[in-house]
């Protein structure tokens, strides 16, 4: 083949027979349009965070065999009406039965960052469980405790008579947004005794006379 | 005076770099991508500054803004074992292709009579089946029978999970392969609704919940 190649050359008589010169670059162009198009797709569909997850122990659904709980001390109870949150602290005492401090008033909260705001309410109140949380803080970094250590201390810390215990009780009209809400002001807080339960009927009946 | 010469033909970069850069990007962003599952329903959840990453083995109730229940088990061993369950209660027959399909499927939202309908929808179009979601209303709560079979397939499951890590050596707690409960409700979801999802969660001894929230900052004091 090569010969016939030769002969039908011509001209060609003498040297090598040089291959064509010339450059052999590719246009990269459309190349790295495409890798652009799909890295731009992949960056902009990709989610890099996963869920997560806030943990709530609901109180076990109690038994009617069960005796009555003991009155802890230091609750507080929350209120979510509406987009409003209320509270008041200690026991429920209704008009008709007043404690030492008269009947019971519901105080109005926010959840901003504020004066009145749910977060400065918890700080000072748990101020005590806060204080201590933050040496066990400094321990732990240390690795003077275990983790596991750290846990059952923090846990005991919170059920202490100086901790805020909290009750959340909520109305017909709120919603989840808030509850969640609370309960993330009340984690920032330490405070580890959170029990989501009902109104009762004297609360309700306060609730109707603030709306 | 010399002239300047100006360059000949057009100037052309290199883009071999580039093109090696932006290939390894991509090489990257696809392999680390994890596409979501079609969901039937949109939720907007709300935050929260807990960092805890959402567990392996869940039963996942999800709750839309209208208080329509939808069902999810991670686990697809599991969740044939609790269709079939289901099945056999309701007396409700499905094919077994279609059960096949529903283990690999993800949340779900429909009552037991619908079930053979909702099936049979492509699933494309699954998101907007007219349903009601599951009920939990105490007259006819199937919301109930659906978590109890749940609760108990995924903890064998994750039982024999448990046994095959043991196995495999290392010392692996049993508590991380426990299924875990989740409760994903939207933010404009009234809280009655969702409490009536956590009354049957209640019902089952089921008392650790976890809500699935968006992440947000700690505040610094």
């Amino acid at each position: 083949m090569a010969q016939i190649a030769e002969s039908g050359g011509g001209d060609h008589g003498k040297g090598k027979k040089r291959a064509k010169k010339g450059s052999t670059h590719v246009d990269m162009t459309p190349m790295v349009d495409l890798a652009f198009l799909l890295l731009t797709f992949f960056v902009l569909t990709s989610t890099f965070s996963k869920p997560k997850v806030m943990p709530l122990a609901y109180p076990a659904k109690p038994k009617v065999t069960d005796p009555k709980p003991p009155k802890a001390n230091n609750v507080t109870t929350f209120i979510l009406a509406d987009d409003k949150v209320y509270y008041y602290r200690g026991e429920f005492y209704p008009k008709s039965k007043p404690g030492a401090n008269g009947p019971t008033v519901l105080e109005e909260a926010n959840f901003g960052s504020g004066e009145n705001s749910v977060r400065k309410l918890l700080a000072s109140w748990n101020e005590y469980v806060i204080k201590n949380k933050v040496e066990l803080d400094k321990k732990l970094e240390k690795k003077q405790i275990a983790d596991s250590t750290y846990e059952k201390k923090l846990n005991d810390l919170t059920v202490e008579r100086e901790a805020v215990k909290v009750l959340i009780k909520t109305d017909d009209k709120a919603l989840c947004k808030s509850f969640i809400d609370l309960v993330d002001e009340l984690k920032i807080a330490s405070i580890g005794v959170i029990a989501p339960t009902d109104l009762s009927a004297g609360e309700k009946e306060l609730l109707k006379s603030k709306n | 005076m010399p002239k300047i010469k100006m360059p000949k033909g057009t100037p052309s970069i290199d883009m071999t770099p580039m093109v090696d850069l932006a290939f390894l990007l991509v090489t990257f962003f696809m392999l680390t991508a994890s596409f979501r599952n079609a969901e039937p329903v949109t939720v907007e959840t709300p935050s929260s500054i807990s960092d805890k990453i959402i567990p392996e083995n869940i039963l996942m109730v999800t709750l839309d803004k209208d208080g329509r229940v939808f069902f999810n088990l991670s686990d697809a061993e599991a969740r044939k074992e609790m269709l079939n369950n289901m099945l056999q209660k309701y007396k409700i027959g499905l094919s077994e292709e279609k059960i096949e399909e529903f283990s690999f499927m993800s949340t779900f939202g429909c009552t037991m009579q619908e079930l053979p309908a909702y099936m049979n929808t492509e699933a494309a179009k699954r998101a907007s089946f007219p349903t009601k979601g599951i009920p939990s209303d105490s007259t006819k709560n199937e919301l109930l029978d659906w978590l109890s079979f749940a609760a108990t397939a995924a903890g064998n499951t994750g039982r024999t999970a448990f046994e095959e890590a043991k196995l495999k050596g290392g010392e692996p707690k049993m508590e991380d392969f426990k299924p875990k409960f989740i409760l994903r409700v939207d933010s404009k979801t009234l809280y009655k609704d969702a409490q009536k999802v956590i009354d049957v969660f209640r019902e089952l001894n089921l008392n650790n919940l976890n809500f699935v929230t968006s992440a947000e900052a700690i505040p610094v004091n």
